[in-house]
């Protein structure tokens, strides 16, 4: 019986949000991120402080691994921009995975079909199909939502499968690279169709410039516009959002089509400036990794910027632990679940006080005994 | 065995996975809360089914495994979403990919070594009579369980006084809280079952339906598993007969392929996920249907008013 | 304590008998006061009133009456023994019962559904529906233990929270607001079962604020304000204006209402056969509404909650729209296809019930709440960057100052957010919001629901202003004494219908009342 467990928690809404928390909460998960993972490591038999630095900082002491750090925030950034507004008007597009890959199949067509074609051209274009592509992914469930009701999370998310399958066909079958020696994968990118790195010191390629172009547009939408204003008052509330004229319908799709695009331009950057062809597998799941990116960006531009560097790194530090611990890359998996457990949790402290309290089991004790107040 | 019977015995080894899982959530969702970490769950089950399976030698310890594992991982849900008040969408996501971590993790040791396997257990005279006799009493114990299950589920939630209590929590956590019920306890208890039938769901995979562990190996299935409840629009019976249609087009794209028709492999693959959009889509259409029958409270976390 | 002679004179035999007693109870959460050291004693057979106004803390001590909320300190006495009241379950084990203002009934499950969640046991569900169905013979309650509540009226709904009440055979009963979803008849058909219930020897805690029905009604009354008892009266002694004085603490400035003279004055708002589908199985469809609203008149809309009312604000304001244009028509505009910010561009304004998760947004402050509904009526101040709509955040709030300090209102800093207001001073802004423009034709749903007598009389003092100033106002209000005390013309609102509109001067409120009940509103009137 739960009534007789010796502690219980209890919640009071905050009439004002805490403006301290809405800042340490973040922080605090991290911290609370990194003790587990001290225990997690500990109960794999590894020191906890060496592997925590072998994740944590070895990644951050060499130039190559500066870049691959960028290379992997770039989609991450990219793509939880485009959540974060789907998310603050409460529509659910967790497929954002599938918009990545149909954004860079879209985007690829070019240097695949038109293998001939490199001028200047070539480059913009592939960019503005990706997003294209990954529209048309997001424009689904958006219709589908408005159309019929249908339930945008289950739908986003099974065309993640399909879109997976589409690409495991394409690379496999009508795209694959007649000279491959029969490898699943298209023909290599080259000149125009390669998306260039930004520095000579390493991979780090001219994405990143659209992700950090990206934050500054969706601030400033966010900030400062209608546009966002209208956006965070029907995930607020709908029933204001009606009185306000808002459209939910039409933010509905804005959201769906924005978020598309951003995951697309993610996913043609990385297929056209990190891979350099489409293979069978193109994300180690940043559709999804990307989710977590925005929640603990607390849904706002410039925390999802921070954030993505966070979670780029927490990839980085499961490939290092591979090499240097003979630890499986699943780790990274097992941080990034944890962080975002410790992220939503935090948040509560934001909206509510905690009250912990030990239940009084004798009729004696009138009221609750108070240990603390957060 | 002819062909046909073959199909039909393996449309009841790949319903019975989505059935349980869908009951399972039924009552989370039943209670007003929604469980989006079926997959996480399920996958946990299906790690651990596997691991205690192998420990001890004995299937059955591996499906209790698998039982107490994605009930105490449903805990980290139900604390989360009940005594912290977070969002139960975003806890969802984040329970599916601790979930898919922690399995690889776990099972990465179980790679492409052999599991224990739940034999059939043929129910005496019943299991004689012709055709049927085979399909529905020489079955493994997690089918009759399944079965079990849909009947208990029913009972349950409409002819017992808990359930009644369950439901009234569902509908408006508000009143109820007025009335003395806890909602918070009546909810933990749904999440925990809804887990535990996920975990069990799971350890099918790994100890009836293949024995052997392989990575993600839960493919979707917990999502699917989630549309079936909406299919079923809350109703137990309903989640049967989707649990069946889309067993059996699992099946049958797999016999389409193995027939060697000249569609390519992954569309035939695809067609479980699509199918699932179209009928999400089919039911949805009635929108009427779906708001009588939605728990008026699903998805909205509760903090008593002082 | 106030001069309290009850108490002082009570004799040691009169305390034993007392039913329910409460000494020094006080509730605190945080920093607030919710009651504070609060006495009070009701006898066997003894209808006792609870009065305050909104946020006195009467709901705080009803729920640490009845197990959900535990008191910071003091003691409840039950039939001479101090108990704890842990819960709504042991209230029900002592035989407290309670019928809540804000039902706490579930409208997917049935009536019995609904009454066995509240009684222990395991009882089947066909023995309950069958005792209900002979309590409600017994006291007058006519229901059908078959049928969903989500189909019931909100009458219907409070006679099954009193029969599933009374099926727990409960000593002390307490009514948190009975009779403000009622039309006067029903309270009346109320008043005769309350008085069974005190010939069994049961008592009643009656919560109202309606002083009047608390005067005919009561035996007895204590007086809550700022969370203190402030006082105890015998309700028949006293005079409905000596009671509300003791409520409020002070003199409640009254509206001053000149009844408009213009009979024949230019129409600013026309309903023409508004029709409106039902949008979800719980709500109203509306049928054939007629009405007109003339420049410098106020109209009332009554009716028992749930008749239609906000679905006609939405069809008015335009949140839903019509099928064709001529349907609803402002200052001789077809605007029936319009939304709502077309509307307001053209001198329309509108305030809803519901005033956190419509009007305003909880967690916004209230310069962004400004922008929620001036946004495209102020289109021209509030926003520049030709189609960009980039805000001109400063404009917003020197806006927003204005408003509050127009209407007085009452906030922690300069612009919080709306949840931080209490419910008088974010309704006084929310007017403001709208009045702040001038326009032409206001629409107000329930204009003082849960608001303090300060405000509202503040608020209703405004309406009528507008309105002289020559606006049409029309004002949906569930609240009768409100009704008559704004309105030159009264319509009621019955299942979606609305009654022909009838002068205020010559109605009374027993007729109204028969129209709330839906007596004499003719389903082919408008044929006819």
């Amino acid at each position: 019986m739960l009534r007789e467990f010796p502690v219980s928690i209890q919640l009071e809404k905050r009439n004002v949000p805490s403006v301290l928390f809405s800042a340490v909460s973040p922080l605090i998960a991290l911290a609370l991120t990194l003790l587990a993972g001290a225990v997690l490591f500990t109960l794999m038999g590894h020191n906890p402080l060496e592997a925590l630095y072998f994740y944590f900082v070895e990644p951050l002491t060499e130039t190559w691994s500066l870049h691959e750090l960028v290379v992997k925030a770039t989609p991450l950034v990219l793509i939880a921009t485009g959540l974060a507004i789907c998310f603050r008007s409460n529509n659910w597009n967790i497929g954002a995975e599938g918009q990545f890959i149909v954004g860079a199949i879209a985007g690829a067509a070019f240097p695949v079909l038109l293998p001939g074609f490199e001028s200047f051209a070539v480059l913009p274009l592939m960019m503005i199909c990706g997003m294209l592509g990954g529209m048309a992914w997001a424009f689904i469930p958006a219709f589908l939502k408005n159309r019929f009701g249908a339930n945008e999370i289950l739908t986003s998310l099974m065309l993640v499968y399909v879109a997976e399958l589409l690409l495991d066909w394409m690379v496999r079958g009508p795209w694959r690279n007649p000279e491959g020696y029969n490898f699943p994968e298209t023909r290599s990118f080259s000149g125009w169709q390669v998306l260039p790195e930004m520095l000579t010191s390493g991979r780090a390629h001219y994405g990143a410039l659209f992700a950090i172009l990206g934050v500054l547009l969706m601030w400033f939408m966010l900030a400062k516009t209608m546009k966002g204003f209208e956006i965070s008052v029907i995930g607020q509330a709908p029933r204001a959002g009606r009185f306000a004229g808002f459209n939910p319908k039409a933010t509905t799709l804005f959201v769906f089509l924005v978020s598309g695009a951003f995951a697309g331009l993610a996913g043609i950057a990385e297929v056209s400036g990190a891979i350099g062809q489409l293979r069978p597998s193109i994300s180690p799941g940043y559709g999804f990794t990307a989710i977590i990116v925005a929640f603990l960006g607390r849904l706002n531009p410039p925390g999802i910027f921070a954030a993505g560097l966070v979670l780029a790194l927490s990839y980085l530090g499961g490939e290092a632990v591979q090499v240097s611990l003979q630890m499986s890359d699943k780790v990274a998996s097992v941080f990034q679940g944890m962080l975002l457990i410790f992220v939503l949790g935090c948040d509560t402290l934001i909206h509510h006080r905690v009250r912990i309290s030990r239940t009084g089991t004798d009729a004696a004790s009138v009221g609750e005994v108070k240990n603390g107040t957060v | 065995m002819g062909l046909f019977e073959a199909i039909l015995l393996s449309i009841v080894t790949s319903a019975t996975p989505l059935l349980i899982a869908a009951l399972g959530e039924l009552v989370t969702e039943r209670s007003g809360v929604l469980n989006l970490g079926v997959e996480g769950m399920m996958i946990m089950g299906a790690v651990s089914g596997f691991a205690f399976g192998i420990m001890t030698g004995n299937p059955y310890l591996g499906m209790l495994g698998a039982i107490v594992t994605g009930a105490l991982f449903s805990l980290v849900f139900a604390f989360m979403t009940i005594t912290l008040v977070t969002n139960q969408v975003a806890t969802g996501l984040a329970l599916t990919i601790l979930g898919l971590g922690v399995s690889g993790l776990w099972g990465e040791a179980f790679v492409g070594i052999p599991g224990v396997r739940m034999q059939p257990i043929e129910i005496p005279l019943l299991s004689q009579i012709p055709f049927i006799g085979k399909l529905l009493f020489a079955q493994d114990l997690i089918f009759y369980i399944s079965i079990l299950l849909l009947a208990g589920v029913s009972y349950f939630l409409f002819r017992s006084r808990a359930g009644l209590t369950l439901r009234a929590v569902g509908d408006n956590h508000v009143s109820a809280h007025a009335l003395g019920i806890s909602v918070a306890k009546t909810r933990y208890l749904a999440v925990m079952f809804g887990g535990a039938c996920s975990g069990l769901a799971g350890g099918h995979l790994s100890l009836v339906y293949t024995s052997q562990w392989i990575e993600n190996m839960t493919s979707g299935r917990g999502w699917i598993a989630l549309a079936l409840v909406v299919f079923a629009s809350w109703r137990p019976t309903r989640v049967l007969i989707g649990a069946y249609l889309f067993g059996a087009m699992g099946i049958l794209q797999l016999h389409i392929q193995a027939q060697g028709v000249k569609i390519p492999s992954q569309f035939l693959s695809a067609l479980p996920y699509i199918a699932t959009v179209v009928v999400l889509v089919i039911i949805s259409r009635n929108r009427r249907l779906t708001m009588m029958n939605t728990p008026a409270s699903l998805g909205k976390g509760f903090v008593p008013d002082r | 304590m106030t001069s309290d002679k009850t108490a002082a004179t009570s004799s040691v035999s009169q305390m034993d008998s007392v039913m329910l007693g409460v000494k020094g109870l006080t509730k605190r959460f945080g920093e607030v006061v919710a009651n504070d050291d609060v006495d009070l004693n009701i006898m066997p057979g003894e209808i006792h009133a609870l009065l305050g106004e909104n946020g006195a803390g009467k709901s705080t001590l009803v729920k640490m009456l009845y197990g959900s909320l535990q008191p910071t300190a003091g003691e409840i006495i039950w039939k001479g023994k101090p108990v704890r009241i842990a819960s709504p379950y042991e209230a029900r084990q002592l035989g407290i019962g309670i019928v809540f203002q804000h039902f706490s009934l579930f409208d997917a499950l049935s009536v019995a559904d609904n009454i066995a969640l509240s009684l222990a046991g395991d009882e089947n569900i066909k023995s309950i529906a069958e005792k209900a169905l002979e309590f409600s013979g017994r006291y007058g309650l006519p229901l059908n233990p078959r049928s969903m509540v989500g189909d019931l009226s909100v009458g219907e709904r409070q006679r099954v929270e009193i029969v599933r009440c009374l099926l727990q055979n409960p000593e002390l009963v307490i009514l948190d607001e009975p009779t403000s979803v009622l039309t006067p008849q029903e309270a009346e058909r109320l008043f005769e079962t309350l008085e069974i219930l005190k010939g069994e020897g049961r008592s009643v805690l009656f919560i109202s604020h309606r002083l009047e029905e608390v005067r005919r009604l009561c035996d007895k009354a204590t007086i809550l304000r700022n969370a203190k008892v402030v006082g105890e009266c015998l309700p028949r002694e006293e005079t409905a204006a000596s009671i509300a004085r003791m409520m409020v603490g002070s003199e409640i400035s009254h509206v001053r209402k000149q009844t408009s003279d213009k009979p024949e004055s230019q129409p600013l708002l026309e309903l023409n056969d508004v029709n409106l589908q039902a949008a979800t199985p719980f709500s109203v469809t509306l049928k054939d509404i007629n009405l007109t609203v003339g420049a410098g008149e106020i109209v009332g809309i009554a009716g028992v909650a749930g008749n239609g009312q906000s679905e006609l604000f939405e069809a008015v304001s335009g949140e839903r729209l019509q099928g064709h244009a001529g349907a609803i028509r402002m200052r001789g505009m077809d605007v029936g296809r319009k939304g709502i910010n077309w509307r307001r561009k053209h001198g329309a304004a509108f305030i809803p019930e519901e005033r956190l998760g419509h009007g305003a947004i909880s967690e916004f402050h209230l310069s962004e709440n400004m922008l929620l509904a001036r946004h495209q009526s102020d289109k021209v101040a509030f926003q520049w960057g030709h189609g960009l709509g980039i805000i001109w955040q400063d404009l917003v709030r020197k806006a927003t100052d204005r408003v509050c300090e127009m209407m007085d209102v009452r906030k922690p800093g300069r612009n919080p957010v709306a949840a931080s207001l209490s419910g008088g001073n974010l309704q006084k802004f929310l007017v403001g919001r709208e009045l702040d423009r001038q326009p032409s034709v206001l629409v107000i749903n329930q204009p003082s629901w849960g608001v303090d007598a300060g405000a509202a009389s503040r608020i209703r003092q405004a309406i009528i202003d507008l309105a002289r100033s020559g606006s049409a106002v029309l004002v949906i209000s569930q609240d009768l004494d409100e009704i008559f005390e704004l309105s030159d013309r009264i319509a009621v609102m019955y299942d979606g219908r609305l009654s022909s509109p009838l002068s205020a001067a010559e109605v009374g409120r027993e007729e109204v009342g028969l129209l709330m009940a839906g007596i004499g509103i003719s389903e082919d009137r408008h044929a006819a």
